[in-house]
């Protein structure tokens, strides 16, 4: 019997199996952030230890940074607080800090790849749930707790039970206007929030082939909202082209030797998964979410469905349609909106603003919209200059804000207040995720533009 | 970082039969800002719990004068989303030492393992009979016997067997974290690395 693309890359990396106990793997890239690893360090500091392979390590800061006036001060005391103390961290543990007003700032999940920190066939792990975006380059990469970052500056490894295998084939054309983003939520909506829980997945078929590696990031990245610990798709042409060159990618024969062995990476034909669903991409439409857990999603065409016809408890959808002020049979589509927001480690990469511009292009904002439009990094919001988006948006009435987690998850000063609307392209939209009381709308960039200059829910098609 | 032992744990519990409680419920993410393990207890379930003036909610559970106990008992898919174990930590941190639900959600569960939350997966059916327990008596006792792998309704005797691997369990048992043992590991470890491509 074959072995699957996970076994492989699994399989490389184990150290030494714990009798009736976990597997210890061996990590190639550490990514850390401000917020998950402070007593992660301060435990490494009580045990009088040191970070094994800090050259291994990459620390950024973004969940609580601002995304205006970076060049001041942080106001925010706790926030200044935590930001400076990744800082003295980072320096004490000789680790490479891309904070607040480095050039390679960003939203980790954004500036790791693009710099060439995450490679095919490595293990990835941070202290962030969505580090399942690395999956797209055909690695292990999933999140972990504070103890577990502290497992893994101390000693490169974490002990983890290997997860069951599911497959997810999406054959097929997509419909127009339906992007990575509608795919994952699809997904997530057949299987629930729990469906994957126990399992990594594998994305395959030629829907995913066919995809740029920044939608097969936004695809791996909300592997996690279906329960999966992570998900990955086979690398092949595209993850190498986008790999190569990048900094702190292999070069030279170290490049070769990597790319004879990158080639190996998919799964053989005779290999068999736990689990293997195929889904058809002509059912996919442009998707929204009209509840308060990610696997509350519909075609945006479609009307907000009876509890019967869910996979939810009656108790938990009754709370989450009153959280939402949302009544079963409605139409999503005319809905009024408050706010739009672009940007998190799921859709804040250059093709998210292409896309969200080619909605947008020749039309004015929603006077009743406030727009917060936030790229992953600078590296993102230089394309966008040069690209001529940034024209395109500030014609529309735009403003295009600092690099950034944003309004994704109410960290920072970016906020959705208590009963308001927000259609956004983040990941989550539990309660209160955006700000107290805040309601969001998970959608694509192309639907939360639609939404930015009609002020309601709008199908994009119509525009 | 080591922690108290755990082995059979009697107590009362409190209920909160809600599917997918996700860890923003568990600790919003406002609350994360600390440097330190410390005081995050008083946010658990913040939302939930007290009113945006800061006054408590009286029909939130944990409000409730007529429960109390070391034990949580949720609805399935508990500790969904964010990978923060600050959620872990802020149950810990509130009193309970073991969360019993038909299901986890994986990080969650890694996360309570490691810090010493002990949590305990039954089936639904054993959870329902949970739920119906505490419904009928609020102080109705709930053991957790992590030697045996039992949990078990004192005033029916009825039980349920749960999983746990044998090296986690002996962490449990003995309060040793998983630093503990790969610190003995640095030479293999050292080896292993010389053999990584990138």
């Amino acid at each position: 019997m074959g072995n699957t693309l996970f076994d492989k890359v699994w399989d490389s990396h184990l150290v030494r199996k714990v009798n009736d106990g976990p597997d210890v793997i061996f990590i190639d890239r550490h990514l850390v952030h401000e917020v998950t690893s402070p007593v992660a360090f301060l435990g490494l500091k009580n045990r009088g230890i040191s970070v094994m392979f800090p050259e291994k390590t990459f620390a950024v800061a973004d969940h609580n940074t601002p995304t205006i006036n970076q060049h001041l001060p942080v106001t925010n005391i706790e926030s200044a607080n935590q930001l400076d103390t990744l800082e003295r961290n980072t320096n004490e543990f000789g680790i490479s800090h891309w904070g607040l007003g480095h050039a390679k700032n960003g939203v980790v999940h954004v500036v790791a790849p693009e710099n060439g920190v995450i490679v095919p066939g490595a293990t990835v792990v941070c202290g962030d749930s969505h580090t399942s975006t690395h999956g797209a380059f055909g690695a292990i990469a999933f999140g972990i707790g504070t103890s577990e970052v502290e497992m893994v500056l101390a000693s490169q490894n974490i002990m983890q039970a290997k997860p069951k295998k599911m497959r997810i084939n999406v054959n097929g054309e997509l419909s127009n206007s339906v992007t990575p983003k509608d795919v994952a939520l699809y997904i997530i909506s057949q299987l629930s929030t729990s469906g994957a829980t126990g399992y990594f997945v594998e994305y395959a078929g030629d829907v995913f082939e066919k995809m740029t590696m920044e939608g097969r990031m936004t695809v791996c990245n909300l592997s996690i909202e279906m329960g999966a610990r992570g998900g990955m798709i086979a690398p092949d042409q595209a993850t190498f082209d986008y790999v190569q060159g990048k900094e702190f990618a292999p070069k030279g024969k170290d490049w070769d030797k990597a790319m004879e062995y990158w080639k190996t990476l998919k799964t053989d034909d005779d290999a068999v998964f736990d689990k293997e669903l195929t889904f058809s991409a002509s059912d996919i439409d442009p998707m929204i979410t009209y509840g308060t857990n990610p696997g509350m999603g519909i075609g945006l065409t479609k009307d907000v469905p009876n509890v019967e016809d869910t996979k939810e408890g009656k108790e938990t959808f009754g709370k989450s349609l009153e959280y939402m002020d949302f009544k079963e049979g409605e139409s999503m589509i005319g809905k009024t909106i408050d706010y739009v927001f672009l940007g998190s480690c799921t859709n804040g990469r250059i093709e998210d603003f292409r896309a969200f511009a080619s909605i947008i292009k020749g039309k004015k904002k929603a006077d009743n919209v406030t727009a917060w439009l936030v790229p992953g990094s600078h590296i993102v919001e230089a394309q966008i200059k040069e690209e001529g988006i940034l024209e395109i948006l500030t014609d529309a009435g735009f403003e295009l804000r600092q690099p950034g987690c944003s309004a994704c998850l109410a960290m920072n000063d970016d906020k959705i207040p208590a009963g308001k609307y927000s259609v956004s392209t983040s990941n989550r939209n539990f309660e209160g995720r955006q700000g107290p009381g805040s309601r969001t709308l998970l959608a694509s960039p192309l639907v939360a533009a639609a939404a930015a200059v009609t002020g309601k829910v709008t199908d994009p098609r119509e525009i | 970082m080591a922690y108290d032992k755990f082995e059979i744990l009697k107590s009362s519990a409190y209920p909160l039969p809600i599917d997918n409680v996700d860890t923003d419920q568990l600790i919003p993410a406002r609350f994360l800002k600390a440097t330190e393990r410390k005081g995050f207890g008083d946010n658990l379930f913040r939302d939930w719990r007290y009113n945006s003036d800061g006054s408590a909610k009286s029909d939130f559970v944990l409000n409730d004068n007529k429960y109390s106990g070391k034990i949580l008992v949720g609805g399935k898919n508990f500790g969904s989303g964010s990978s923060r174990e600050h959620a872990a930590w802020a149950i810990y941190d509130f009193g309970f030492r073991c969360v019993i639900s038909s299901e986890f959600a994986d990080i969650f569960k890694n996360n309570c393992l490691n810090i010493g939350v002990l949590p305990v997966q039954v089936s639904d059916e054993f959870a329902k009979k949970i739920f119906a327990a505490i419904e009928s008596d609020p102080k109705a006792e709930i053991e957790v016997n992590l030697p045996d792998q039992k949990v078990i309704i004192l005033a029916t005797g009825e039980s349920e067997s749960f999983p746990i691997n044998g090296y986690k369990k002996g962490n449990m048992l003995n309060g040793f974290d998983d630093i503990d043992y790969l610190n003995n590991m640095k030479e293999e470890i050292k080896a292993f690395a010389e053999t990584r491509l990138f």
